[in-house]
């Protein structure tokens, strides 16, 4: 996935492999820990944003050691720069609008 | 015609095709998934009602141990490849291939669990969920009264707190009863609602069905095309190892970005 694909750096990146699961098992545990302490009940915006902070440091592992993006060429880093952008754009619009709803738009039961 | 840049990489990139190609693809995934879940944020935002607890945390934190370890094992099968132990790597592929094939058959359960399940209102106002006798699947009111039914007999769930969780109450009596669920006849006459929990009976569902759905026709695509490469690769691997490699490498990318996705769809579908 990188061009430091020599036996001997293969053989020590498996190791990190090891280290990067182990991790993420413990993040999931954490995770559903997390969800079940009490600020969830009086903070639940501190709650989401626990849960999604532990779930974005997965992802990085799973990002940068898996998928070698912490050894990647340029070519790369630019399409996923552009990406990045978009979806934060995305999520931007999203948050900025998400209390914006017009009269009589609101589901109550 | 041999097609160009399987194996050496392209002078301006600095990689072989296939790579830029496969990174292009997920760049427009994040996209899809990223509209899906803005979409979710707004309808959630939008419902004064979200339900809690509708979702079973132990069966989704083991579907996520499973691809965790999918991606772990897709890895080490790319390992392997690198080092030319063609049988360990297929062994790799094979676990990886099981590990989807898990994720989709307890993905399954869980869909099942939910066709059977019931929200139930009747003319005195009254809400409830829970389970008719025989477990029918995607039972409407409609149906019912085309069968010319009277009754239905109706299991309700034990009462649940806003968080989700079963009250103490409940508890207790759910002991009483020896943990069984007892059926109690319903006057089909006096249902007003009746709907198991499918994408139309709120957009909770709308929205847990559609996210799980496409991630999981996501997941039965990669693993389809793992069972290619595990499959038919014997006869490139004695000729091209290189190209064997790369596209274990391209179809492990796309494996991580499905984990990726769940790695946030489980907290935010399960958790919050």
């Amino acid at each position: 996935m990188s061009d430091h694909s020599s036996p001997e750096h293969i053989k020590k990146s498996v190791r990190a492999y090891m280290f990067v699961f182990g991790a993420l098992l413990v993040g999931t545990l954490l995770t559903v820990w997390a969800a079940t302490l009490p600020f969830n009940n009086t903070h639940p915006r501190v709650g989401i944003a626990v849960a999604l902070i532990i779930a974005s440091v997965k992802s990085s592992l799973v990002a940068g050691y898996f998928m070698h993006l912490i050894s990647e060429k340029k070519a790369i880093y630019a399409t996923l720069a552009t990406t990045a952008f978009f979806f934060a754009a995305l999520m931007a619009l999203t948050l900025w609008s998400m209390h914006d709803f017009p009269h009589f738009t609101l589901i109550r039961y | 015609m041999d097609i160009p840049y399987t194996i050496e990489p392209r002078r301006d990139t600095g990689l072989y095709n296939a790579k830029v190609g496969i990174w292009l693809f997920l760049a427009s995934e994040v996209m899809l998934f990223g509209a899906l879940f803005s979409s979710y944020v707004l309808l959630r935002v939008g419902n004064e009602v979200w339900p809690h607890g509708l979702l079973n945390i132990p069966i989704g934190t083991f579907n996520t141990f499973v691809l965790i370890t999918s991606s772990v094992t897709v890895v080490m099968c790319w390992v392997n490849l690198k080092l030319h132990n063609f049988g360990r790597a297929k062994f790799y592929l094979a676990i990886t291939i099981l590990c989807a094939f898990a994720f989709l058959g307890v993905k399954t359960k869980e869909y099942n669990d939910k066709f059977i399940h019931y929200s139930v209102r009747t003319t005195d106002g009254k809400e409830q969920t829970g389970h008719i006798e025989g477990d029918p699947r995607f039972l409407t009111l409609k149906k019912v009264l085309a069968k010319k039914a009277e009754t239905i007999s109706f299991a309700a769930d034990p009462v649940h707190d806003a968080r989700g969780r079963v009250t103490a109450e409940a508890k207790a009596e759910e002991k009483a009863h020896h943990g069984a669920h007892e059926f109690k006849p319903i006057k089909v006459s006096d249902i007003t609602y009746l709907s198991s929990y499918v994408p139309s009976h709120s957009p909770y569902f709308a929205v847990y069905f559609l996210i799980t759905g496409l991630h999981g026709l996501h997941v039965l695509g990669g693993a389809l095309v793992m069972a290619y490469i595990l499959f038919f690769s014997n006869k490139m691997w004695s000729k091209q190892p290189d190209r064997v490699t790369n596209r274990v490498e391209v179809a492990g990318l796309f494996w991580h970005f499905v984990d990726l996705v769940w790695i946030f769809l489980f907290p935010v579908l399960y958790l919050l």
